[in-house]
């Protein structure tokens, strides 16, 4: 019978809120009791720790220039491009190539310099290319479709793009020949930082701050924050929003770029898969830091690199569990859980485009 | 409201434009040729020319490498040549010659391009870097014809020579698709497919007429050496054409006369439907033989998933990419309650005993994924759903959990299903099992969505904030979707351990759960038959066609893409689907044949008869 | 007794104050009209008493029962429905699905019963179907028949507005809160809706509050209207008392110079 009206149960009130707040109270616990546990068990000693987190942020950094194209193509057209980790490793890949070529000519190592930049704009020339691309060909017709669509394309494209690279190059992992100047490291407070950190760190900050101020300071930037809150109204105020799309991806794309070849001089191997779960966890970045914000891109970049290298021997070593570090990804995506959880809009809230209610 | 098109002349001065002209633009056309030069270039660095020349489909001319080469002119060729759209009220472009041209320059400026790669690997060794620009390539493009040494330059003049003139013949060709009137065209077409279908599932059709005791029928069509024969071709060619020809009127309404018969006769008719599909089903297996049936567990099980996550996606519109996991808690149920070889565990229960507890477990970790994103957005959950999947293989992975899951070597000797005292361990009687869940779950699919829950679903994935504004309960509606999602996840994970009768962790990955997407996608979501369609091809093709097996992703992931442009509600969409994505121009269709409104106060007793 | 009351409503969002003070009530069986400038705060009000919102000071109680905190589904449950000033109906559902969602909140048919398909489940089934087209059936020939099957995306803006107000009355309200019923409606239509809302309340005893621009259908239906501004009460009786208020002129066409205009 249908009913009549009756009084309502909280029910599901309590049983998500509470749900909810039993894992908030789980994961606080769990951390604190397994970083107290780890730390002092005196396992490792301060520097071991520290070094820990100099290695995240050095791979945080990569992270984050990655998901800065993932945060700015998601606050401009408001979709997940998948496809990006494949822009990154069409970079890397390529970048490989130069660099080996670069080596067989002896200029690698008799002048690095010269060298990485050479290999820097081809790396950033490659990604560049294949993000324009996937625009052009995989992502401009469907700028009007609902979002699904689209996302469901760059998974497409993602895979393409994979088996592509696998189809015209080969399974093999490329290797990018050794740097001798970024051996060795300097010491500071104790702390071991490798010249190759501080590359990495050093050229990271140079890029997320010559983006900052592209964004927030150039007449370009002002017409992609235009396009992103407003796609119809910033054309209705003269802004030209195919350009400002592609500049959007151009510019993920160099970013994504730069970010493979710091990979490729720091991490050294790259083959055909290697963009995929660098994509899931730039993208994971992204969010973590509020999707749609250029600071809350590097901020979740630097985080989750620093939940990946430091969570597992801090906390589930701590908690008793063997092997933690197999289970860095798993560190990684639970961070992600948590944070939307306790901020469902990330660390930073979301900027380029709000979402309406 | 055409007139006959009369042939234009020049307009007299001062008047409106003249009719149009066949409008077809060369430059453009050689633009499009350009592209499918880069297409051409990219299938063959790729490797699938010289890798598909094995494959003959029509004995002794036509390879399925040659097959794919000269599709690409023929393509381009087609859309170069197409007359532009005509909106109602515009006289039809007219067709002609020019778009035969237009579709050989295409095809002609696509076989130009073609030059490069071939110079480019008969000259100088890239393989350290494009590992399929090889002699082998290069032989193929070139038809083996023998080179010609100018100045230590490598030219196969006479092999690129033809190479040209095939691609220009190609487009031609894909022009001329253009000029045909569209009866014809779409015979020809089917004609065409059909030849290529059964010329590459020649196995699927061997095995056809095999089973049915018509051996010799094999021979008539098939050339030993494997394609079709010439005969073969043009039978089947024929046939096909001729029938589509024929029946090129609408298919009569099985369901509008279903609707007029009357409970009694229904039903009658009903059991005679089920009975049929029972004795076709029976079948099967036991006219494709062990090699398909193979074949058509792995699509059952994969449809089992599809169907599943069509509840999921389809349904309640939640973006779950980590599928795979429910899947894994499956199969992992099953292999540690009723294998002998499972380390912690070992209650050794049957298949059929497990079963509860297997889709127990998965209803709790529906709840568990479920409950973390239910106020999430469509985005945040699909890549928390994807990090879920990915923390389930890592977890069964783990030596953390290797007491339980077995780590690495995961669990083995898994038994098969028994029914009675006849155990099921061939495919053919694997498949039986998997097809009565998989007609199950089509009925559960049904059930559901005509029902309070499927229009709640309905409603969550149209209007969220107003569909819990009419009273509806999101939190229960999307766990329930989550729970019966990863129900049958969890039945075809069970399947899929006792038949294949051991466990590993990477069998769990997520492509696993794109594949499943891919498959709904495709096929078409929220419609039953189109994701039986989508299993078909996405899963039993590349199974079929061994060929195709290392191309597989390329292949998915480029049909993604194409789909999602040309046409996202899949290959057989619900109407409601079509009807979701293509809301303006439907609606404008609507507007135009609506029936005016009816005046309150001049109420008729009943409206006009309308066309919808 | 009154079946809706609001005491000390008061609702910021970041340092704008949308709402400050409000007490207001509505007894059963009442049409009470929500008038104001734009901006007034009159569809956050909504919003807060209909879930949307949390709220941040004051209380909401409904048939005496607390609605601070409750979910919008519960809402609609204890038997307050809305409608809202932008139509959003589920433009795929046919017009007949739309309905038949709002009586999610009163039939209980779960998952089981529906692969079982058991009787109760097909008689439910059968109800909901049945009330849905009745309840279509108020508004005389122009949602009923073929309307029934036809997604809800073709309709016109007219018969759009009546299914939302179908829409909430299929959730079986003792009240409704109606935000701009008439909006974009041509004046035959209007005064058709206005005919309407009397009904509501004279046959199916359903209390109306709602939000109206157009004075002629406040003045034609209501039994008192109430009048806010930057989110307060500031008039309220009957249509003659308020709308020679002068603050209530004010806030519309704001201060009379104090020299006449020539």
């Amino acid at each position: 019978m249908v009913a009549e009206q009756g009084t309502p149960k909280r029910l599901h009130f309590d049983f998500v809120g509470a749900v909810l707040w039993l894992v908030r109270i789980l994961a606080i616990l769990a951390v604190v009791i397994g970083a107290f546990v780890s730390l002092t068990s005196g396992r490792l000693s301060a520097a071991a720790w520290l070094n820990f987190v100099v290695i995240g942020i050095g791979q945080g950094a990569i992270y984050a220039l990655i998901a800065l194209g993932y945060t700015m193509v998601y606050g401009v057209l408001g979709f997940i491009n998948f496809a990006h980790g494949e822009v990154f490793m069409s970079g890397a890949m390529v970048g490989a190539f130069a660099a080996n070529s670069l080596a067989q000519a002896g200029m690698w190592n008799s002048s690095p310099i010269l060298s990485i930049l050479i290999v820097l704009l081809i790396a950033m020339a490659t990604s560049t290319l294949v993000a324009l691309l996937l625009e052009r060909v995989a992502y401009r017709r469907l700028r009007n479709a609902p979002r699904l669509i689209p996302l469901i394309t760059s998974i497409g494209a993602s895979f393409f793009i994979q088996y592509a690279f696998l189809g015209l190059f080969g399974a093999q992992t490329r290797t990018y020949p050794a740097l001798s100047i970024l051996d060795g490291f300097i010491t500071v407070a104790g702390l071991n930082i490798r010249y190759a950190d501080i590359m990495v760190i050093g050229a990271a900050v140079v890029m997320m701050v010559g983006l900052y101020t592209f964004v927030e300071r150039t007449k370009a930037g002002r017409a992609l924050r235009a396009v992103a809150e407003d796609k119809e109204i910033a054309a209705l105020m003269g802004v030209n929003v195919n350009r400002t799309i592609v500049l959007t991806f151009a510019v993920g794309g160099a970013m994504a770029g730069a970010a493979a070849l710091l990979f490729g001089v720091v991490f050294r191997t790259v083959f055909f898969f290697s963009g995929f779960l660098f994509g899931i966890k730039a993208f994971t970045a992204a969010v973590l830091g509020g999707i749609g914000n250029i600071v809350g891109a590097m901020l979740g970049g630097l985080t989750l690199g620093i939940f990946e290298s430091v969570g597992p021997s801090l906390v589930l070593t701590g908690l008793g569990i063997p092997s933690a570090h197999q289970l860095k990804d798993v560190v990684a995506f639970l961070a992600l859980v948590l944070v939307l959880i306790f901020k469902p809009t990330g660390l930073l809230g979301e900027r380029l485009s709000e979402e309406r209610a | 409201m055409a007139q006959t098109t009369k042939t234009p002349t020049a307009a007299p001065p001062g008047d409106l434009p003249p009719t149009r002209r066949n409008f077809v633009d060369l430059v453009k056309a050689a633009q499009w040729g350009l592209v499918g030069g880069a297409t051409a270039t990219f299938v063959s660095a790729v490797g699938m020319v010289p890798d598909f020349d094995g494959v003959m489909l029509v004995d002794p001319i036509l390879t399925l490498g040659y097959l794919v080469l000269f599709l690409v002119p023929f393509g381009f060729g087609y859309v170069a040549a197409r007359p532009p759209m005509t909106l109602q009220g515009q006289e039809p472009a007219r067709v002609g010659p020019r778009n035969v041209l237009a579709g050989a320059v295409a095809g002609l400026v696509t076989g130009l391009v073609l030059i490069i790669p071939v110079l480019v690997a008969a000259n100088f060794n890239l393989r350290s870097v494009f590992v399929n620009l090889s002699p082998a390539m290069v032989e193929t493009l070139t038809f083996g014809q023998p080179v010609a040494d100018s100045e230590g330059l490598v030219i196969p003049a006479v092999g690129l020579a033809l190479l040209i003139a095939g691609c220009l013949v190609a487009g031609a060709l894909g022009g001329a698709v253009n000029v045909v009137s569209t009866r014809w065209r779409q015979a020809i077409l089917a004609g065409l497919l059909w030849v290529l279908t059964v010329g590459l599932l020649e196995d699927l059709v061997m095995q056809f007429f095999r089973g049915i005791n018509l051996d010799a029928l094999v021979g008539v069509f098939f050339a030993p050496g494997g394609g079709l024969k010439p005969l073969g071709t043009i039978i089947v060619f024929v046939l096909v054409f001729s029938l589509r020809l024929l029946f090129a009127r609408r298919p009569p309404r099985i369901k509008a006369r279903y609707q007029a018969l009357d409970q009694a006769e229904r039903r009658r008719w009903v059991i005679i439907g089920i009975a049929i599909s029972a004795v076709i089903v029976y079948l099967i297996p036991v006219v494709l033989g062990g090699f398909m049936s193979e074949i058509l567990d792995l699509v059952g099980i994969y449809l089992l998933m599809a169907l599943g996550l069509n509840i999921v996606i389809g349904f309640a519109g939640l973006l779950d990419l980590g599928y795979v996991a429910f899947f894994a808690v499956g199969a992992y149920m099953t292999a540690v309650l009723t294998s002998s070889g499972s380390p912690a565990l070992s209650p050794e229960l049957t298949f059929w005993a497990a079963l509860p507890f297997v889709v127990l477990a998965a209803a709790v970790s529906g709840l568990l994924v479920g409950t973390p994103v239910l106020r999430m957005r469509g985005d945040y959950l699909a890549i928390v759903t994807l990090g879920f999947g990915e923390i389930a293989r890592i977890l069964f992975l783990s030596d953390w959990l290797n007491p339980v899951f077995g780590g690495a070597q995961g669990i083995t000797q898994i038994p098969s299903p028994s029914i009675g005292s006849l155990e099921l361990n061939t495919p053919p009687q694997f498949f039986y099992p998997i097809i009565v869940l998989v007609f199950v779950a089509a009925y559960i699919t049904w059930a559901l969505a005509n029902s309070r829950i499927g229009r709640a679903w309905n409603a969550i994935r149209e209007d969220e904030p107003i569909a819990e504004a009419l009273g509806v309960n999101i939190v229960t509606a999307k766990l329930s979707a989550f729970v019966v999602g990863a129900a049958l996840a969890s039945f075809a994970g069970a399947l899929f351990a006792s038949k294949v009768g051991a466990v590993f962790p990477n069998s769990f990955s997520i492509v696993v759960s794109i594949v499943v997407l891919v498959i709904i996608i495709v096929g078409g979501m929220g419609n039953i038959a189109g994701v039986a369609v989508g299993a078909l091809v996405i899963v039993g093709l590349p199974q079929l066609l061994r060929e195709f097996d290392e191309y597989r992703f390329l292949l998915y992931g480029a049909l993604l893409i194409f789909m999602m442009l040309a046409k996202p509600e899949g290959i057989l969409p619900s109407r409601r689907r079509v009807a979701e994505l293509h809301q303006e121009e439907m609606g404008q269709d609507a507007w135009l044949t609506a029936e005016p409104e009816v005046e309150l106060d001049q109420a008729r007793a009943t409206p006009a008869t309308a066309k919808d | 007794m009154a079946l809706l009351e609001i005491k000390q409503l008061r609702k910021t969002f970041g340092g704008l104050t949308a709402i400050e003070g409000l007490d207001l009530s509505v007894n059963q069986g009442e049409i009470v009209s929500i008038i104001g400038p734009n901006g007034a705060g009159k569809t956050t009000l909504f919003n807060l008493i209909s879930g949307l919102f949390p709220v941040d000071e004051g209380e909401m109680l409904f048939g005496g029962q607390s609605l601070n905190g409750l979910f919008p589904n519960q809402v609609t449950e204890l038997g307050l429905a809305r409608t809202f000033q932008n139509v959003r109906l589920f433009p795929n559902m046919t017009v007949r699905e739309n309905v038949m969602v709002a009586q999610h909140c009163r039939t209980k048919s779960g998952i089981f019963r529906s692969i079982l398909r058991t009787r109760s489940f097909r008689q439910e089934e059968a109800e909901i179907k049945a009330k849905a087209e009745e309840v279509l059936g108020f508004f005389g020939t122009r949602l009923v028949g073929y309307r029934f099957d036809q997604p809800a995306f073709v309709l016109s803006y007219a018969n759009r507005r009546r299914l939302e107000i179908a829409r909430a009355m299929g959730t079986n309200p003792t009240m409704i809160l109606l935000d701009e019923p008439t909006a974009g409606m041509n004046p035959r239509e209007t005064v058709e809706l206005t005919g309407l809302i009397g009904k509501l309340r004279d046959d199916h005893g359903i209390t109306i509050c709602m939000i109206e621009h157009d004075m002629q259908v406040v003045r034609g239906v209501s039994d008192r209207v109430i009048c806010l501004d930057y989110g307060r009460k500031i008039a309220e009786g009957s249509y003659q008392e308020v709308a020679t208020n002068d603050q209530v002129i004010e806030a519309y066409l704001g201060r009379k110079a104090t020299d006449a205009a020539s």
